[in-house]
């Protein structure tokens, strides 16, 4: 009796507990995020493959030093590390050196994400500081986008520098021009186009985000609502359905929508939050894309909107079960 | 099938915890009658009795042998015959401490002479249900006269029987459904009739197809009278079973934060309570035994028992052959809202309902998450019945910010465990929840 006594576990309740983890959830983004990768190597040749694995290596690199450094326990074993890695290397372009690179996932891992506390306490999405961080040092190198190494079109010359379909639509829609010169939808939904890595191969984040959606990763209403949103307001500015599928599928709204928005720790717990921050999103993306002189309205937009998370929240905390209830019922009696 | 319902608004969140109804198709046995029990004086929540016996007392099954006059208690019955042996200070499953009669079986098991309540109108059927002895036999452990005592000027028009049981491997009430169905109509009929009650809704969950043809059977015999019984069935996902839940389910109004389900117009009463109301007015035997669900991996013979109130849980365990692993942890109740016992010395009471006992490796689900840092995945808040953010709420409790504790409804929480159970980083939210209920409570009292 007394020999049970000693051994049994006391603990609150509930004595079950789903036997998903962080890092079941980490590694559901990374096999979501799979796809992608497979497409950006077949379009844009194994320096890809080498890019994502340079940085993954030195996102979780970055993560064991600065742990250690700051005499915190280990956090690599969630595979968080990886995932911010992988995001980072598929928002560059093939042709970076490695070393600026790395320089952006110490940005990313170190002061975006340690200085701040680690997983879940970031205030921005590391992969984006990284990004930025890069466009703002590196330009000329964040901005060389290289014909992808084959292409539908059979344009067999590699290296050659060329504007993204994004920079064509804006200045298709400014200049009043034609579409001429644009991929093919096709070409657009595989990828077969100049771009960053991880944004080319819609098809690819597609089957991620499905993936995702099915095991219950993230929720759609970010997507779907920053999606919507430039849509609609794409539609309203051209008024052509074509560009808008064009602005769609263009620069990496779907890479930042599905991956980068739904980031946990910088996007609203709730689901009124949630269509808030993402029609945010949608909203500062789209006024990028028209008036802006910049090439990429999805980072930053993800970054202004992720400052805003903590007051959006404030103003849509939840109300616990009962309380609306009450609220009609008082103006029932004054009626 | 006809004339059964569906909820009338669905609630939010909630689990798919697994159902482990392992013991379902098993009948509740009689347990052999114990050398001896243990009968708490403090059974539930309330004033504790007082022992109206001396220690050397003989007495029968039924005899009382607590009783207070306080108004939230409820009497306690001797369980077995034989003699007082002593009257001590005993440990609660609970941790709590009571006095306790102790009755040494005479192995005769003679029962008191039982009168049958006279019950006319809704103040002996009050007086004869506290007589009776019952509290809320799900779990809670409510004296049932003080739930039934409706307050004058509310109007109450909803009788639910809660036959839910939302908790995994918990299969009591299922038994009682098909056991008793006689004992359960009645029941119905005496409540409803004597409060005034116009609609009775039993509530089932939809993992239990025989418990709602059963019941189905019972309610339609009703149906030349004005279908005043139906049965709804709820969607199997816990906690459907809930107080809060099960109203929002049957009717679709929600009680608001502090306010009782008599402030909806709804009494909610489980099904084994309401099997025993017809029970005892059909026979005047008071509450001295119960049924209780004994599994996990770490028992042998897994089964359903009626045993004594008092009974050693010891005893029960050993009845059922032992454990056949080492067990891990032993749970009182279901292992949503359960608490884990220290050890198997304990008594049963009036509200236990099942005794689990699960061995390190065979659950997996049991294993004990490691705690890490908190991803804002926002799990806690989707499956939250409540519409509660825990992960907030367990930030303001470290912080002891008690203004922000108010405004996001900690007092609101139930301690349904939902939002624990589907943490990935694995943190004990629920007791985070209760100390943010306590952070609350002691800065009101200030």
């Amino acid at each position: 009796m007394s020999e049970i006594k000693e051994k049994l576990v006391v603990s609150a309740s509930p004595h079950f507990k789903s036997r998903t983890t962080t890092r079941d959830i980490m590694l559901d983004v990374i096999i979501a995020l799979i796809p992608a990768l497979i497409g950006s190597s077949i379009i844009f040749g194994l320096r890809a493959l080498l890019l994502t694995a340079v940085s993954v290596v030195s996102c979780v690199c970055f993560e064991y030093i600065s742990r250690r450094i700051m005499k915190r326990h280990n956090t690599i074993g969630d595979l968080s590390a990886i995932v911010t890695g992988i995001l980072l290397a598929f928002n560059v372009p093939s042709t970076l050196p490695i070393w600026m690179l790395i320089v952006g996932d110490f940005f990313a891992i170190v002061i975006a994400k340690q200085f701040f506390g680690g997983i879940g306490q970031n205030f921005v999405n590391p992969a984006l500081i990284g990004r930025i961080v890069l466009m703002a040092s590196f330009p000329s190198y964040m901005n060389t986008f290289t014909a992808p190494s084959i292409c539908l079109k059979g344009s067999t010359v590699d290296a050659v520098t060329s504007a993204t379909p994004l920079n064509q639509i804006t200045s298709a829609i400014s200049s009043d021009g034609s579409l001429e010169g644009l991929p093919d939808m096709l070409s657009m939904f595989m990828g077969f186009r100049g771009g960053v890595l991880g944004e080319v191969c819609i098809a690819g984040l597609l089957l991620g985000f499905i993936y995702m959606l099915i095991k219950r990763v993230i929720s759609p209403a970010i997507p779907l609502c920053y999606m919507g949103t430039v849509a609609i307001i794409m539609l309203i500015a051209s008024g052509s359905l074509k560009v808008t599928a064009y602005e769609l599928m263009a620069g990496g709204l779907v890479l930042g929508a599905v991956f980068m928005a739904t980031d946990y720790a910088t996007s609203p717990i709730s689901i009124r939050g949630k269509i808030i921050y993402a029609v945010g999103c949608g909203l500062i993306t789209s006024l990028i894309r028209i008036f802006g002189n910049l090439a990429e309205g999805v980072s930053f937009s993800i970054i202004i909107m992720n400052i805003l998370v903590p007051h959006i929240e404030r103003l849509t905390t939840p109300k616990p079960f009962g309380t609306v209830k009450e609220k009609k019922e008082k103006k029932g009696v004054e009626a | 099938m006809k004339g059964i319902l569906k909820p009338v608004k669905k609630g939010r969140g909630g689990v798919h915890t697994g159902h482990c109804k392992n013991t379902a198709k098993m009948p509740v046995k009689r347990i052999p009658t114990p050398p001896e029990v243990v009968i708490a004086m403090q059974q539930h929540i309330g004033a504790p009795c007082t022992p109206l016996v001396k220690v050397g007392d003989e007495v029968k099954i039924g005899d009382k042998i607590g009783d207070s006059d306080k108004y939230v208690s409820a009497p306690i019955y001797a369980s077995v015959s034989g003699k007082v042996t002593a009257i001590k200070e005993v440990v609660l499953a609970t941790g709590n401490k009571s006095q306790a009669v102790v009755i040494e079986s005479d192995g005769q098991d003679i029962e008191a002479d039982f009168k049958v309540p006279d019950v006319h109108d809704t103040e002996s059927l009050l007086k004869a249900v506290r007589e009776s002895g019952l509290v809320g036999l799900g779990g809670a452990g409510f004296p049932a006269h003080v739930k039934l005592n409706l307050p004058q000027n509310t109007d109450i028009d909803t009788l639910i029987i809660n036959a839910a049981e939302c908790e995994p491997y918990i299969t009591v009430d299922y038994r009682e459904c098909l056991e008793h169905k006689e004992d359960i109509l009645k029941g119905v009929y005496a409540v409803a009739d004597y409060l005034n009650i116009e609609s009775v809704i039993i509530a089932v969950e939809d993992n239990k197809p025989k418990a709602i043809e059963v019941l189905h059977e019972i309610a339609s015999r009703d149906d030349d009278d004005g279908d005043k019984v139906k049965i709804m069935t709820l969607k199997a996902c816990y906690p459907q079973g809930a107080e809060k839940m099960i109203i929002q389910s049957a009717t679709g109004r929600r009680i608001p934060p502090g306010k009782l389900p008599s402030d909806v117009g709804c009494v909610v009463m489980n099904v084994a309570s309401i099997a025993f109301v017809g029970r005892y007015l059909a026979t005047g035997k008071p509450l001295v035994s119960r049924s209780l669900t004994i599994d996990g991996s770490a028992i042998a013979n897994p089964q359903n028992l009626r045993v004594p109130i008092g009974t050693s849980m010891q005893y029960i365990i050993d009845y059922c052959g032992g454990f056949k692993e080492e067990p891990e942890k032993i749970v009182c109740g279901g292992p949503m809202m359960g608490f884990a016992l220290r050890g198997t010395d304990y008594p049963v009471l009036k509200n236990n309902n099942a005794i689990l006992a699960f061995s390190k490796n065979s659950d997996k689900e049991l294993a004990v998450k490691k705690e890490t840092d908190c991803i804002r995945c926002g799990r806690c808040h989707y499956y939250c019945p409540m519409g509660l953010t825990p992960t907030n709420i367990e930030r303001f409790s470290k912080a002891r910010d008690v203004e922000k504790l108010k405004h996001a409804g900690a007092m609101v929480c139930m301690e349904c465990g939902s939002c624990a159970y589907s943490c990935p980083a694995g943190k004990p939210l629920v007791q985070y929840m209760r100390l943010a209920k306590t952070i609350i409570r002691e800065a009101d009292v200030k």
